[in-house]
């Protein structure tokens, strides 16, 4: 379970988060939407650790992690242009996470073609990221989010870069990533459509305030 | 084509640049015909010039590698990290660049005069009470300290001394003023900030995003650059270290002053010319010029090769 516990965040003198409180039970699937600049980015940065709140506190099933490390959140998160690491191969970003955990060779392997089956990307294992199409990246991303086993998954618009036919494909793989992985989502996007298809639960952003519209 | 306001405007901006160029051609083109390509291999492969190429060589690259060394942490500080007083660290940080380089010299002969330069240069020892120390670890005889008069031979203080000498462990220094490893330091302290400038360039253009995710991954900030943030900019790295490298081969102002013009022992390239134009010899001077010419457009080459820009 999230929980937001009044959030804030100022920058430059101007409030983006206002005291933001909210609560997202475990394994639900909630679309956060508002519009450009009103902070949805700065609020997923601030769960995953990058960011500290001007006030609040984060806590992820119970436990107060605001001031945890990213790499102690067990928080996995897909940003908006998806971030592969440049010169890494797919076989290698999707091996990151464990071979930072220190597992062994044949463990990563499995981890590694286990993710490649379930997102069809196993031709891709040995490209590097220039290589691949929007689509591909954005299943390269995922797994290699997954590959560290996060209980929470943020996803910063993630279906923006793909057109029509591609994001109804991406959606129904999410749904089912969320499903199998038994993972608490929080995937910001613009779409209400893309929202409604997805959310259990849809929230929206505005002055710097969250609403929930909809359980 | 016509010639309307706009095509003249270009043209005449076209016709500065050209002449620019050209001037610069002239004056490549009218050193290189001053001599005849005999008369440069004869010089070049003279026994003194070849030791001054060979120590050009190696003294660039340990400038260049130590400056990258430098270069890569401080880039990354720069590009990454927001903190009060950034923007005076950042002037700072271009010192080397705006000073001249009789100043950056002098500035370095006069640091190994100080206290702290001293010790550097000369080392320093630690007293080890009921430790007898080897004779060839201890301070050199006679054992004084600074400002006490010198003892007399066989007087009382001398034996007292000789057995304080015992006792005490002289931790060796690492000279450099006059010396090549003077050379390297010269070259450093300018190049250094070159190559600065570049890593904090290439850091500057790469997004911070893929190092953020690192972090989720499990990544400590160390690893994120480690693992995500170098692999990235190996490009600017060789690029940097090709700046250094280039301006290490042009350095000559401060390693004149702090490191000498000794044939055979600190004598570098650029300090080859200017020996050579002080005895009178303009062809030598002119074919070791004309050879860093050479070295320089190789470096433009690979840096440009690496898509980064000098």
């Amino acid at each position: 379970m999230i929980q937001l516990d009044h959030i804030s965040w100022k920058a430059g003198g101007r409030v983006i988060l206002a005291e933001v409180t909210i609560a997202i039970p475990a394994n639900t699937y909630a679309v956060l939407m508002g519009s450009t600049g009103c902070g949805k980015t700065t609020l997923l940065e601030i769960l995953c650790g990058l960011r500290k709140p001007t006030s609040g506190r984060v806590r992820l099933d119970g436990v107060d992690v605001t001031d945890l490390e990213p790499r102690e959140r067990g928080i996995g998160y897909v940003p908006q242009d998806l971030a592969l690491f440049p010169g890494l191969r797919v076989r290698e970003q999707i091996a990151f996470a464990p071979k930072l955990r220190g597992l062994p060779p044949a463990e990563i392997e499995a981890r590694v073609k286990r993710l490649a089956e379930q997102f069809g990307i196993v031709p891709l294992l040995d490209r590097l990221p220039d290589r691949l199409s929007g689509g591909e990246k954005q299943r390269v991303a995922l797994a290699r989010a997954l590959a560290a086993q996060p209980k929470l998954l943020l996803l910063d618009e993630p279906l923006s870069a793909l057109d029509e036919g591609m994001r109804a494909e991406a959606v129904s793989l999410l749904q089912k990533v969320q499903q199998e992985h038994g993972l608490t989502v929080l995937h910001v996007t613009h779409s209400s459509n893309e929202a409604a298809a997805l959310g259990h639960l849809q929230l929206r952003m505005s002055g710097g305030r969250l609403e929930a519209l909809q359980d | 084509m016509t010639l309307n306001r706009s095509n003249l405007c270009w043209l005449a901006l076209a016709l500065i640049t050209a002449g620019y160029l050209i001037f610069w051609a002239l004056l490549l083109g009218a050193t290189a015909t001053y001599s005849t390509p005999e008369s440069w291999l004869k010089v070049l492969g003279s026994t003194e010039i070849r030791h001054a190429t060979w120590l050009s060589l190696v003294t660039c690259c340990l400038a260049a590698g130590l400056a990258l060394l430098l270069a890569v942490p401080v880039g990354y500080l720069m590009a990454r990290r927001e903190f009060r007083g950034k923007s005076w660290l950042d002037a700072a940080l271009d010192i080397p660049i705006i000073l001249p380089p009789l100043v950056v010299g002098l500035c370095l002969l006069i640091f190994f005069q100080t206290r702290i330069g001293q010790v550097i240069e000369g080392g320093f020892d630690v007293r080890v009470p009921g430790i007898v120390v080897p004779e060839s670890w201890r301070p050199e005889p006679p054992f004084k300290r600074t400002g006490e008069d010198e003892f007399k031979p066989g007087s009382k203080e001398m034996a007292m001394n000789d057995e304080a000498r015992k006792h005490t462990l002289h931790i060796p220094g690492f000279p450099f003023t006059y010396q090549l490893s003077g050379v390297v330091l010269a070259q450093f302290v300018v190049a250094a900030a070159f190559a600065i400038r570049t890593m904090r360039g290439t850091f500057d253009h790469l997004s911070a995003r893929p190092e953020e995710v690192a972090l989720t991954l499990g990544c400590t900030r160390f690893q994120a650059l480690w693992h995500v943030a170098l692999p990235a900019a190996r490009r600017g790295m060789v690029a940097a270290f090709c700046i250094a490298w280039a301006r290490s081969l042009g350095e000559f102002g401060p390693i004149l002053v702090f490191a000498g013009a000794t044939r055979m022992k600190t004598e570098v390239l650029p300090t080859t010319v200017w020996l050579e134009l002080s005895v009178g010899n303009l062809e030598a001077a002119v074919a070791v010029s004309l050879f860093m010419v050479a070295l320089a457009v190789l470096v433009l080459v690979v840096v440009r090769a690496t898509g980064e820009k000098v």
